[in-house]
């Protein structure tokens, strides 16, 4: 049995690193007492995988997490028992029964809600539309295999400057997952490179959902169809 | 106003520092009680970096006996590094602690934990940044009280102007007596100032207090006398031993980090104290008598620290595990209820002998074999009388071929080099060892690709030790040896690919002994060194060797003393030493006879199970030593699999949760009594 779990990063927790999260919940399934299943060979793991983790100081209410169970078990249960065991800020919000295919391949975007103390309003959405009016930003970042350079533009599918207050911008953003991936940060650089943006206090990232780009530019849902599916499955087992 | 968080400002900064979740808190088992609820607050420091610092297990106990008194609160803090300390200074921001983030200066007591000495330059910019004058005679009404403890802290001479009070030994019961000092003297409003505070914790023999003995010297710059300004204080500060653990069995709900440290594992301290006599280890010198907690206490410890926690490791602590008298019904009860459950086991300091390999069978039954390791500590035979390690190469043949034979492929041997009376020949007898080692290996499990770790720590003489009076080596010459030693290894084409090598130069434990040995003169520069930038001296990437030897020249010279007189000197017997009014219990002319012994190259029993050799602690601590066997057995009795759930389970699924019913709750049940600080792992020498 699989089981699919969205959670939430929230608050001072936010600087976790993915590493942190992945042992932070093997020691919080433990002592839930959640019944996994263990890889096989000489040194047996809790089978955990984990979909595309937001990164180190980003905020997150929609990270996702699959566990392979050993026995049965009610999802409310799991995610009930799950986030009482695990510390304040990492909160389990929904748990599914996986039904039918990948979780991974649910989700090619994030919609992003980037907070900006310090920076103007007006500022923001003049950046924001010379980022739109061009075809390729190009940005440096340092990654794992040194430092790389990759166009950021191609990956944002909206970005919207709003207002908090007069001195506090929103900025808005749905991005497509991309290798390697474009973050808020990223996009912030860009606003950089294009318009000179360079918020004087650190930008506070969140990302709102994860799931497949729809049409319209919104984001589907990657746990509706485990729902859907076993909603069937009840209706064909009572009928 | 008093006690506030200071997150919200901190906030900001984070994003900029280095792995900043080690400073939000949060994790499990933390507390955070309101400030106003308590009318005694304690803050707790480890002085080093966060990944060091939250897996002691000292700092844990204290965190968890003063935070169940209802009127107390306790919040840690630790050693920021130094990229978020120049982001607080710029930011006008002081040292904080990580569970409310409330700043330190706020606090009634800051209780330092010395497990190395190494830790004093970073003792120094916690007070600076908390806004406490870095001496205790320019401090106000307002600050802390700043308390020294660990097995450091036994020798406090080098940090006497920048602490206020000393505890000596266990902290269980002195950090409660303490409390209550602080909190009577609260109440009736605070009479005489921190000085009166001072002299009652004195008066009660809870604590020493530097400021009220003066230190007089020769012109030869030995000390001419120790002696007290107060006549209304104990002429001897003592240290305190905690009687039956089982009283205590703290940590019950040991911390759960969210950052990556350096122990991922949950720890059971199984006995305080070792008999065993080796004459370099302070550890087991000042910790006597041998104290255990019985099977009972260390079968429900283990049971409810790891449903506390969620760690899937166990270490069974102590300064030699395998000596616990219930050792092998611990062993076979803990991985017969462990094993078929993900949990490992693991036995971190033991002794060569064959029985070893049977507890390290036993802990291996359901995991992965990692390691062994053996200490002899010195290459020769005649060095390991010297230092009263009464082991032989045969036992060490015989113990690693046992070894090899139940299919471990890889053995440590760790040594020291730099021991009193020792010569080339001697390190060069590791090299010996090493190869006889490997043949054992090689023959007894019938394969050549065997290995062994070879691990040499430099030798630091340690108060209160027989080798309290010897010269420390200089690291010209502890550097010049491990040379040849390796040089000869290398050269040896039968075993040059088997053995490796692991050790570090020998000048940080010049330092080290210069800190452990050191008078109050010694504290200038300690000061000098951070003044100059010195932080995080146990790290090589931060440690300046030049550092601190220009500033020992500037601050000693003068005095007429230097670096190496307080390091590669030898003592006479009638020489004042900077500990002396210091009682750890042991007699000082057994002390000195037991290194005349030594340097007769003569053995000592053990007085857990021979006659007492008067050592002096029992009679004058009135303590004495607290073994097994008990008859006791191992609880819970029942299985544990890898996972099961307490609810839940699907209809129609069977639940396999009745295997784990039976002592859920066993850490209630155990809980009673006070706990103790300072738990040290390993002899005395870091490895």
């Amino acid at each position: 049995m699989r089981v699919r779990v969205r959670f939430a990063k929230r608050g001072r927790l936010r600087f976790l690193s993915h590493r942190d999260v992945a042992r932070t919940f093997e020691r919080g399934l433990r002592r839930a007492q959640v019944p996994m299943a263990y890889s096989a060979g000489f040194s047996p793991h809790p089978r955990i995988s984990w979909v595309g983790a937001a990164p180190t100081g980003a905020a997150s209410e929609a990270e996702y997490v699959e566990f392979a169970l050993a026995v049965a078990v009610e999802p409310d249960w799991l995610r009930a028992s799950l986030d009482a065991a695990l510390p304040a800020g990492l909160d389990v919000v929904d748990a599914v029964v996986a039904t039918s295919g990948g979780l991974a391949e649910r989700i090619d975007a994030s919609s992003w809600r980037v907070r900006l103390p310090t920076v103007a309003p007006a500022d923001l959405r003049a950046a924001v539309a010379e980022l739109l009016s061009r075809d390729e930003v190009e940005v440096e970042r340092a990654t794992k295999d040194g430092r790389r350079r990759f166009d950021v533009r191609a990956a944002v599918v909206s970005a919207v400057g709003r207002a908090e207050n007069d001195t506090c911008a929103i900025l808005e953003l749905v991005a497509r997952h991309t290798t390697p991936a474009v973050r808020p940060d990223d996009v912030l650089t860009a606003l950089d490179v294009v318009a000179g943006l360079r918020p004087s206090a650190p930008p506070e990232p969140t990302r709102l959902e994860q799931g497949r780009l729809l049409g319209d530019g919104t984001l589907a849902d990657p746990l509706a169809p485990d729902r859907n599916d076993a909603g069937r499955l009840v209706g064909r087992s009572s009928a | 106003m008093s006690g506030q968080s200071l997150f919200a400002r901190l906030e900001p900064l984070l994003p900029r520092v280095r792995r900043p979740v080690q400073y939000v808190g949060g994790e499990g088992n933390s507390i955070v009680k309101p400030w106003e609820s308590a009318t005694v607050r304690w803050c707790l420091m480890y002085p080093d970096a966060y990944e060091v610092g939250l897996p002691n297990q000292g700092l844990q106990i204290l965190y968890e006996i003063l935070n169940e008194q209802p009127d107390v609160l306790a919040e840690r803090t630790y050693s920021v590094w130094p990229d978020l300390e120049a982001l607080l200074r710029e930011h006008d921001l002081p040292q904080f602690t990580v569970d409310a983030h409330r700043a330190v200066g706020d606090f009634d007591l800051l209780g330092v934990s010395f497990s190395t000495e190494l830790g004093y330059t970073n003792l120094l910019t916690a007070l600076d940044l908390a806004g406490i004058p870095l001496h205790a005679e320019r401090r106000r009404e307002t600050d802390p009280i700043v308390v020294a403890g660990g097995h450091a802290a036994f020798n406090p001479e080098p940090i006497a102007a920048f602490v206020d009070a000393v505890v000596l030994g266990d902290g269980e019961q002195a950090v409660l007596g303490i409390s209550d000092v602080v909190r009577a003297w609260k109440a009736e409003g605070a009479p005489g100032g921190r000085v009166e505070l001072l002299a009652r914790l004195s008066r009660r023999r809870l604590v020493y207090v530097p400021a009220f003995f003066d230190v007089s010297y020769r012109a030869d710059g030995r000390i001419a006398a120790v002696a007290a300004n107060r006549e209304d204080i104990p002429a001897r500060p003592s240290k305190h031993t905690l009687s039956d653990l089982d009283s205590w069995p703290y940590p019950k709900a040991p911390l759960v980090p969210l950052a990556e440290t350096v122990h991922e594992r949950m720890s059971v301290e199984i006995f305080r104290g070792c008999t065993r006599g080796c004459r370099f280890c302070q550890a087991g010198m000042i910790t006597r008598p041998v104290r255990e907690r019985n099977i009972e206490t260390v079968g429900a410890m283990v049971d409810a620290g790891l449903r506390a926690t969620g760690f899937n490791e166990v270490g069974l602590l102590s300064l030699s595990s395998a000596d616990h008298t219930e050792i092998g019904r611990i062993a076979t009860g803990l991985a017969d209820r462990y094993a078929d459950s993900r949990v490992s086991l693991s036995l971190p300091s033991t002794r060569v002998d064959a029985f070893n390999v049977t507890l390290a069978n036993e802990f291996s039954r359901n995991g992965r074999r990692s390691g062994l390791t053996f200490a002899p500590e010195g290459g020769s035979e005649r060095l390991r009388k010297v230092i009263n390690k009464m082991v032989s190469a045969e036992d060490l043949v015989r113990t690693v071929s046992t070894a090899y034979a139940h299919g471990w492929r890889q053995v440590k041997l760790y040594f020291m080099c730099g021991l009193p009376t020792e010569t080339d020949e001697d390190v060069l007898e590791i090299a010996d060892l090493a190869r006889q080692v490997i043949r054992a290996g090689r023959a007894a499990s019938g394969q050549r690709d065997i290995r062994a770790t070879v691990s040499i720590g430099g030798f630091v003489p340690k108060p209160h030790t027989p080798f309290q009076w010897a010269a420390q080596a200089s690291h010209e010459l502890t550097d010049a040896r491990l040379k040849l030693l390796r040089d000869t290894v290398r050269a040896d084409r039968e075993i040059a690919r088997a053995v490796g090598f692991r050790y570090h130069d020998g000048r940080p434990g010049i330092i080290e002994g210069l800190l452990a040995r050191g008078d109050r003169r010694v504290g200038a520069v300690i000061e000098r060194v951070w003044r100059e930038g010195g932080r995080f001296d146990g790290w090589n990437e931060h440690f300046s060797f030049d550092r601190w030897e220009s500033a020992c020249a500037a601050e000693l010279g003068p005095l007429g003393v230097s670096l190496d007189w307080y390091t590669t000197r030898e003592r006479e017997e009638r020489e004042v030493l900077p500990w002396d009014h210091l009682d750890a219990g042991l007699d000082r002319d057994w002390l000195w006879a037991d290194w005349q012994e030594a340097l007769r190259e003569n053995e000592l029993d053990d007085c857990r199970w021979t006659p007492c050799y008067d050592c002096g602690v029992c009679p004058t601590m009135g303590t004495d030593t607290q073994i097994g066997p008990t008859g006791r057995s191992l609880l819970p009795v029942v299985g544990v699999s890898a996972g099961v759930p307490t609810g839940g389970a699907m209809a129609g699924v069977p639940s396999a949760g009745a295997a784990v019913c039976g002592g859920a709750e066993a850490g209630a049940a155990v809980a009673a009594g006070d706990p103790d600080s300072s738990t040290v792992v390993g002899s005395g020498t870091p490895a």
